[in-house]
């Protein structure tokens, strides 16, 4: 029963087959049964959840008018603020911050009647491919508890796999949404860069985060983003656009679709398995009548470089806030104010968080800014013409999400660079500040899920979630969920 | 050697970061391997080619000068370490 999509509770919700608080108890019994080995959560909301839902259940009976994802259970990538609630981070430096005020999409959740179970695990900051970089515990994925889930939004994308919530939020830097979405098998989006809001979602890197949506299919995608995207003044890099209703016209097939097939996604370091899946399901497409264009993106095979000079850049600078002055850990012994800000620093993060800040001080700093930070940006501005000139000969763009299914725990942790190499496919998505989306494709024959990864212009996620929708329509991959 | 462990403890002190001995050294290699990687940015031709620091053509955003209701004095203290009255106490910055 945990099985299912939210908008298949909702109808069941809506028919009164089903109460929010019969569900929500369902999902807290499926969370205590599986997230003891899933690791999905770091807190779970049970009387605050329920509470929640007997609200809903309540105004329901009352003939109330509800939200678009009244009495549905979601999930919260600990990187979002949720007032009254410990927000960590996946740190030390937060373990006991609580947040004064709600991020704007925790204000949208609620106004939409969500009912929000917990803060899902997540790399620390943000910064990782397989959340193993979480101060507090590494999630499995429920696939295969050996392997890891894929990062940094982990926690989220193992706990809409594992079924323990039919949606849930994360947010993707350099590939965190679509990467651990395609590990586990799940669909997950990154919307157009001020798509939403950042309002109170905790920075990682300024130019590059956006919140997404995990769920099980792309209609849920679309349910989701609806309730969240949109304007918000208190985040000046939102964008005023109208928000399309995505869910009306996404069952409309894209006719004609060209579809845009770059050589640089399918080089060295590509799994075979992986690469036949994207294969198997480009034909789908073919057979559906799309055409496949072969493109080039000169500039990809320097996006990694690019991306983790900019990134750790505006982590160095967003992270300096973490002083153990206002909030937060605070050293317990220090001589001076200076020596209490390093001590603080130097206890509370963890290696890969100390690792990103030093390599973003080097690379802003006096006699190496110009080498490195801002030649990493004349080169992200030739990576976004890229994308541009590819759109005007195809629609969207579509390649594996990762090269590799998971990986096992532990096995790319002593090379940081090893693990940068994991977000080959999703980074350049970032730095161009273009809509993506991962859906499942297939599996290895180990039973590891295999991600399609498809990419269009800014402010396309209608046509892109069409395009989703097309594939979903012929597959039944967004069916298949892990025994657990 | 890109970096010497000298250049490591100073951007350390920059980033208001106190490092082990052990993790200055290995940081010291590990930050080496990850610049040399950084270095291949110097093979793109970027010449007449402008920085990209943001992927919206955004230009300031700006509001009406008006006040509006802020975080309360006890909301915004809730977290402080070390509270005192209305402030949060530091180590004196000044003797």
């Amino acid at each position: 029963m945990s099985e299912r999509t939210a908008v298949e509770y909702l109808t069941l919700l809506d028919r009164g087959e089903l109460t929010s608080e019969s569900l929500t108890e369902q999902f807290l019994q499926t969370i205590r049964n599986r997230d003891p080995k899933v690791q999905a959560f770091l807190h779970v909301d049970e009387s605050g959840a329920l509470e929640q839902a007997r609200l809903v259940d309540m105004r329901r009976k009352r003939g109330e008018p509800l939200g678009t994802l009244a009495g549905i259970p979601i999930a919260i990538k600990d990187v979002l603020c949720t007032a009254g609630q410990r927000t960590t981070c996946g740190s030390k430096i937060l373990q006991n911050f609580v947040p004064p005020y709600d991020a704007h999409v925790i204000t949208r959740l609620k106004q939409a009647d969500a009912v929000i179970l917990g803060k899902t695990n997540l790399d620390e900051f943000a910064m990782g491919s397989s959340t193993e970089n979480s101060a507090y515990q590494v999630t499995r994925n429920p696939w295969n508890l050996e392997r890891i889930p894929g990062g940094s939004s982990g926690g989220s994308a193992a706990a809409v796999a594992a079924c323990e919530v039919p949606l849930a939020l994360g947010s993707d830097t350099g590939g965190s949404v679509r990467q651990p979405a395609s590990l586990c098998g799940v669909a997950g989006m990154k919307p157009t860069y001020g798509r939403v809001s950042r309002f109170g979602l905790i920075a990682y890197a300024s130019s590059l985060d956006q919140i997404g949506p995990f769920a099980h299919t792309v209609t849920d995608l679309a349910l989701l983003l609806e309730a969240i995207a949109g304007h918000d003044p208190r985040d000046s890099t939102s964008v005023d656009k109208a928000v399309p209703p995505y869910r009306q016209t996404i069952e409309q097939p894209v006719r004609p679709l060209r579809i845009g097939v770059a050589k640089e996604h399918f080089g060295k370091g590509l799994d075979a398995e992986v690469e036949q899946s994207i294969r198997a399901a480009l034909k789908i497409y073919e057979q559906l009548g799309a055409t496949l264009k072969p493109i080039s993106l000169p500039t990809s095979p320097f996006a990694v470089a690019a991306y983790y000079v900019v990134a750790t850049a505006e982590a160095s600078s967003n992270l300096a806030r973490y002083d153990g002055v206002h909030y937060g850990y605070r050293a317990a012994s220090f001589e001076n104010l200076i020596d209490m800000v390093c001590r603080t620093r130097g206890e509370a993060f963890g290696q890969e968080v100390k690792r990103r800040i030093m390599l973003g001080t080097y690379v802003l700093s006096s006699g190496y800014k110009d080498a490195y930070y801002v030649k990493a940006l004349e080169v992200r501005r030739l990576i976004k013409e890229d994308f541009d000139r590819a759109f005007t000969e195809c629609d969207v763009i579509m390649g594996p999400t990762s090269p590799t299914a998971a990986f096992r725990v532990g096995e790319r942790t002593a090379d940081p660079l090893a693990m940068y190499l994991s977000d080959i496919y999703t980074i350049s998505c970032n730095l161009a500040g273009l809509p993506g989306i991962s859906i499942p494709c297939g599996f290895t024959k180990d039973g590891l899920p295999i991600g399609l990864q498809i990419l269009a212009p800014p402010f396309e996620e209608e046509k892109l979630l069409r395009v989703c929708r097309m594939y979903e329509q012929e597959t039944d991959w967004h069916t298949k969920r892990p025994k657990l | 050697m890109v970096l010497t462990v000298e250049e490591v403890r100073w951007v350390a002190h920059l980033a208001r970061l106190e490092l082990s001995h052990a993790e200055l050294a290995l940081m010291a290699g590990q930050l080496n391997g990850i610049i040399d990687y950084f270095n291949q940015l110097q093979q793109v031709d970027t010449e007449n080619v402008e920085p990209l620091a943001h992927p919206l053509p955004i230009q300031n955003v700006f509001r009406e000068d008006e006040a509006s209701p802020s975080l309360s004095v006890d909301a915004a203290l809730a977290n402080a370490p070390d509270r005192r009255g209305n402030y949060y106490g530091v180590p004196a910055v000044l003797e």
